[in-house]
C-alpha cells in the first residue's frame, strides 16, 4: 500500500533501493530478468547524477563559505607587514578546502541547478545551456584540478606535480581597499575560485566540465567514454575522506560499481577488491559471481 | 460483430465468476460443486501458483483459455445451449484442464525455469480438435485438444477391462461397435519447440498463414514453423556485442492480422518497430519506427520505467495498433510514425505515486490490452481490481470494478471513479485508499461479442454487456 505522503524523492534513497532490488532478484525464482534490472539500472543512473549534483553543490557551498570566511580573516587580521606570510597561509587554507573536497566542477551552474526540486533528475541534455557546450572538447577542464593524477583516462590532462595544484595570491590593494584574488599557473579557474570575485567568470568552463561528466556519465552507447566515467567515478569517491561523506562511503563506493553501466551489475571480483570499505565489500561478497553466462 | 457498447456504464451485466484453483485435485476440503458459479470455499486459502498469468479467447469465441503461475492451461467452453438466449451467453464453464510446463532446472546456468504460463495463443481451428500454443520463460508448447465421446466396445481379443481372451475360448467373431461415452476432453502436446531462447519468453504469435508463428524474448525473436520442432530462425537480434551497451530489450511481438510477412516488437525504451520479413532475412533493420518524442516537463526518476512498452496489439482490421505502457493506452496508425493518433490515461493519478511504486515493484507490472470485436472499444486493466474501457468513436471512457463483493449475478457493474485529489466525493475512492495488490493485468475480449474475460490475481470474471 501506498504510504498517505508521497515519499521524498532522495536520491540516495532511490540508491539503496534499487541496489536491494538488483541484489534480491539473484535469489529470485526463474533467474535474472533482464528487463526488470535494466529498468532498475536507469533509475540507479538517474539517481546518482542527481546524487553527485547535489554534493557537489553541497561542496561548492561549502567551499564558497570556507572562501568567504578565509577572505574576511584577511581582512580582520592584515598587517601590511605580514602580507606575504598571510598569503602563504590563505593558499594553504584555499588548497586544503578544494582539495580536500574533491570538487569544484559545478561552479554557478550546478549550484542554480541544485537549488532546484529534487523530484526532477534533469538529463545532462536538459541542462540549461548545455546543448552547445556538450560537444566541445576541453580536456584540460576535464578534471577537478585537485584530482591526483590519473594514468588512465584519455581525459586527464592536468599534470602529476601537485604544486601546480591552485595557486592563488590573494592581494588587498592598501589604496582602495579591494581584495583581488590572482591565479596564476596551471589553475582550473573555478577550482579554488572566489566567489566573491571570480564566481562569474567560472561559470562557462564550469560549466562545460560538469556538462561533459553528465554528458559522459549519460551516454551508455559509449563504451571509451564510459569506461573514463567509471574510472573517474571510482577515483571521486575514493577521494571522499571528508569526514562528512564517512556516512555516505557505502553509497558513494557502490555508485562506483554501478558507473561502469549496465555491466556493474556483473561486476567482477577485480571491481570489488578497488572499493575502498570493507563493509561494502563483505555485503556485496555475493555480486562476485557473474549472473548469467550469455 | 456485437453490438457497440452505447453506454459506458451499463456495459457489463452479467457476472460469472469462477475461482481458479481447481477444487478436487489439491484443495483440502472438496467444496459442493466445482464449476458453475459455486462460491469457491476455500478462496482465502488461494496459492501463489493459482495466479492467473495469461487469458485468450479462441477465434470463435467458443473457448477461452487461462494459463497460471502453476503451468497449469485452464479451458473453458461458452455453454452452447445458452447461445440461444442472449443475456446467458457468457456463461463458460470449464472444459479442459492440464499441466502444460512443469518446473525445470537449467544444470549449465544452475538456473530454475519457473513454469508459469507467460501467454497462450490459439491457432485457428482446421478440423474437430482445437489446438493451442502455450509458452513459459523458455518453452513453446503445441497442445491438440480433442473430443471423444464414443468409445468402442466388443473386442474379440480383449475383455471390456482390457484383459485379453483365452483364444482357445473364442467361438465366435464380432465386430466391435463405437458406443456413446461421456464426453472426455483430451490435451496431449504435439510439438514442443525448445532450445532456442537464451533469455526469457515474453511473446509469441500465430502468423496469417498458419504455419508459421514468432516468439519474442528479451533480446531476439525466432520464427518458427508449426511442424518443425528442431529449428528456428532468428529474424530479429538486438543484444549488443558488448552487454555495457544494452540500452533497451525487447518487451512484446506481434505479426500482422493478414500480411503475413509483417510484425512489429515493442522495446523498453517505448518505441515500436515495424519489421517486413520480405526485406531481408534478419529484421534488424526495421521498416517502420514508431516514436512518440518524451515530454520533457514529465521528466523523472522513473520515466524509463513508465514508458516501457508492456503490451502490443494490432487491432482487427489490421489498420492500427495499440501499446501500453505503465499510465496509459496509445492507438497508433501503421501510417504515421511520428506520434500516436490517440492516448488515453488509464490511472494517471498514479503519476504522483511513482517512487511508492517503485518501491513496491508495482511500477513494474505489466499490463496487457485488448481490442473489441469491431476495434471501436479498447480495455485495459488497472489496480484495485479495476479495468478501464475506453470508446474510441464516442469519446467516452468508464472504469469498472471485477470484485465479487460488488457485483452480483446480472447486475449492472457500477462505474468507479478515483478522486486524484481535492476534495473526495460520495462513491469516489481516494488514490490512497487503492489495493495496489488487486491488479488486473489480462483482459480478454471475445472476438466477435460483447463478452470479456478479466482476470484478477486468482479469479477470472466474464461479463457480457447489457441486453435491452
Amino acid at each position: 500500500m501506498i504510504n498517505t505522503m508521497e515519499c521524498a524523492v532522495d536520491a540516495q534513497s532511490l540508491i539503496s533501493i534499487s541496489l536491494m532490488k538488483i541484489h534480491n532478484s539473484r535469489t529470485q525464482r526463474g533467474g535474472i530478468k533482464l528487463h526488470k534490472n535494466l529498468l532498475v539500472s536507469y533509475v540507479l543512473r538517474n539517481a546518482r547524477q542527481v546524487y553527485i549534483k547535489e554534493k557537489y553543490a553541497e561542496i561548492y557551498r561549502m567551499q564558497q563559505y570556507e572562501e568567504v570566511m578565509t577572505v574576511c580573516n584577511e581582512i580582520q587580521e592584515l598587517n601590511p607587514l605580514d602580507l606575504d606570510a598571510e598569503d602563504a597561509d590563505d593558499e594553504e587554507q584555499a588548497r586544503a578546502a578544494c582539495c580536500g573536497e574533491e570538487a569544484s566542477l559545478c561552479g554557478s551552474a550546478c549550484h542554480r541547478d541544485a537549488a532546484q526540486p529534487a523530484a526532477h533528475a534533469r538529463t545532462a541534455s536538459a541542462l540549461p545551456g548545455c546543448e552547445e557546450d556538450c560537444k566541445e572538447p576541453e580536456p584540460s577542464y576535464y578534471r577537478s584540478c585537485c584530482m591526483e593524477a590519473s594514468p588512465v583516462s584519455h581525459c586527464d590532462q592536468f599534470p602529476a606535480n601537485s604544486s601546480a595544484h591552485c595557486n592563488k595570491t590573494t592581494v588587498l590593494d592598501l589604496d582602495t581597499h579591494v581584495v583581488t584574488t590572482v591565479e596564476n599557473g596551471y589553475l582550473h579557474q573555478d577550482c579554488c575560485c572566489d566567489a566573491l570575485q571570480c564566481g562569474q567568470g567560472a561559470q562557462s568552463p564550469a560549466k562545460k566540465r560538469k556538462v561533459e561528466f553528465g554528458c559522459c556519465v549519460s551516454d551508455v552507447e559509449e563504451v571509451s567514454d564510459f569506461t573514463a566515467a567509471r574510472k573517474r567515478a571510482k577515483r571521486e569517491d575514493c577521494s571522499y575522506s571528508h569526514p562528512d561523506y564517512t556516512d555516505t562511503s557505502n553509497i558513494s563506493n557502490l555508485i562506483s560499481i554501478f558507473g561502469s553501466g549496465f555491466s556493474g551489475l556483473l561486476s567482477r571480483q577485480a571491481d570489488l577488491e578497488q572499493i575502498c570499505s570493507k563493509q561494502v565489500l563483505a555485503s556485496l561478497g555475493a555480486w562476485t559471481r557473474a549472473i548469467v553466462a550469455f | 460483430m456485437g453490438r457497440n457498447l452505447k453506454v459506458p456504464g451499463q456495459v457489463c451485466l452479467h457476472h460469472y465468476h469462477r475461482s481458479f484453483g481447481l477444487p478436487g485435485i489439491r484443495a483440502q476440503q472438496p467444496p459442493s460443486g466445482h464449476d458453475t458459479g459455486t462460491e469457491h470455499r476455500l478462496r482465502h486459502h488461494w496459492r501463489p501458483a493459482d495466479i492467473i498469468s495469461t487469458v485468450e479467447f479462441n477465434h470463435t469465441g467458443e473457448l477461452l483459455a487461462t494459463g497460471d503461475k502453476g503451468g497449469r492451461v485452464v479451458i473453458f467452453q461458452q455453454e452452447i445451449e445458452n447461445k440461444n438466449q442472449p443475456q446467458f451467453r457468457s456463461e463458460y464453464n470449464v472444459y479442459s484442464t492440464f499441466q502444460s510446463h512443469e518446473p525445470e532446472f537449467d544444470y549449465l546456468k544452475s538456473l530454475e525455469i519457473e513454469e508459469k504460463i507467460n501467454k497462450i495463443r490459439w491457432l485457428p481451428q482446421k478440423n474437430a480438435a482445437q489446438f493451442l500454443l502455450s509458452t513459459n520463460d523458455k518453452t513453446i508448447k503445441l497442445w491438440k485438444i480433442s473430443e471423444r465421446d464414443k468409445r468402442p466396445e466388443g473386442y474379440n481379443l480383449k475383455e471390456d477391462d482390457g484383459r485379453f481372451k483365452d483364444p482357445n475360448n473364442i467361438t465366435s467373431l464380432r465386430v466391435p461397435v463405437l458406443i456413446p461415452m461421456d464426453l472426455m476432453v483430451e490435451a496431449s502436446p504435439r510439438r514442443v519447440f525448445a532450445n532456442a531462447h537464451t533469455y526469457h519468453i515474453n511473446s509469441i504469435s500465430v502468423n496469417s498463414d498458419n504455419e508459421t508463428y514468432l516468439s519474442a524474448d528479451d533480446l531476439r525473436i525466432n520464427l518458427w514453423h508449426l511442424e518443425i520442432t528442431d529449428r528456428s530462425f532468428n529474424i530479429v537480434d538486438i543484444k549488443p556485442a558488448n552487454m555495457e551497451e544494452l540500452t533497451e530489450v525487447i518487451t512484446a511481438a506481434e505479426f500482422h492480422p493478414h500480411q503475413c510477412n509483417t510484425f512489429v516488437y515493442s522495446s523498453s525504451k517505448g518505441t515500436i518497430r515495424l519489421c517486413d520479413m520480405r526485406v531481408s532475412a534478419l529484421c534488424d533493420k526495421h521498416s517502420k519506427l514508431f516514436e512518440e518524442p518524451e515530454d520533457p516537463s514529465n521528466r523523472s526518476f522513473f520515466s524509463e520505467i513508465i514508458s516501457s512498452i508492456s503490451d502490443v496489439k494490432f487491432s482487427h482490421n489490421g489498420r492500427y495498433m495499440m501499446t501500453r505502457d505503465y499510465l496509459s493506452v496509445k492507438i497508433w496508425d501503421l501510417n504515421m510514425e511520428s506520434r500516436p493518433v490517440e492516448t488515453y490515461q488509464v490511472h494517471e493519478y498514479l503519476r504522483s505515486k511513482l517512487c511508492s511504486l517503485y518501491e513496491n515493484d508495482c511500477i513494474f507490472d505489466k499490463f496487457e490490452c485488448c481490442w473489441n470485436g469491431n476495434d471501436s472499444v479498447v480495455m485495459t486493466g488497472s489496480y484495485n481490481n479495476f479495468f478501464r474501457m475506453f470508446d474510441r468513436g464516442q469519446r467516452r471512457d468508464v472504469t469498472l470494478e471485477a470484485s465479487r463483493e460488488n457485483s452480483k449475478p446480472m447486475q449492472v457493474l457500477k462505474p468507479r471513479k478515483v478522486c486524484a485529489g481535492g476534495k473526495r466525493k460520495k462513491d469516489e475512492i481516494s488514490v490512497d485508499s487503492l489495493d495496489f495488490n488487486k491488479k488486473i493485468l489480462h483482459t480478454a475480449w471475445h472476438p466477435q461479442d460483447n463478452i470479456i474475460a478479466v482476470a484478477t490475481t486468482n479469479n477470472l470474471y466474464i461479463f457480457q454487456d447489457k441486453v435491452n
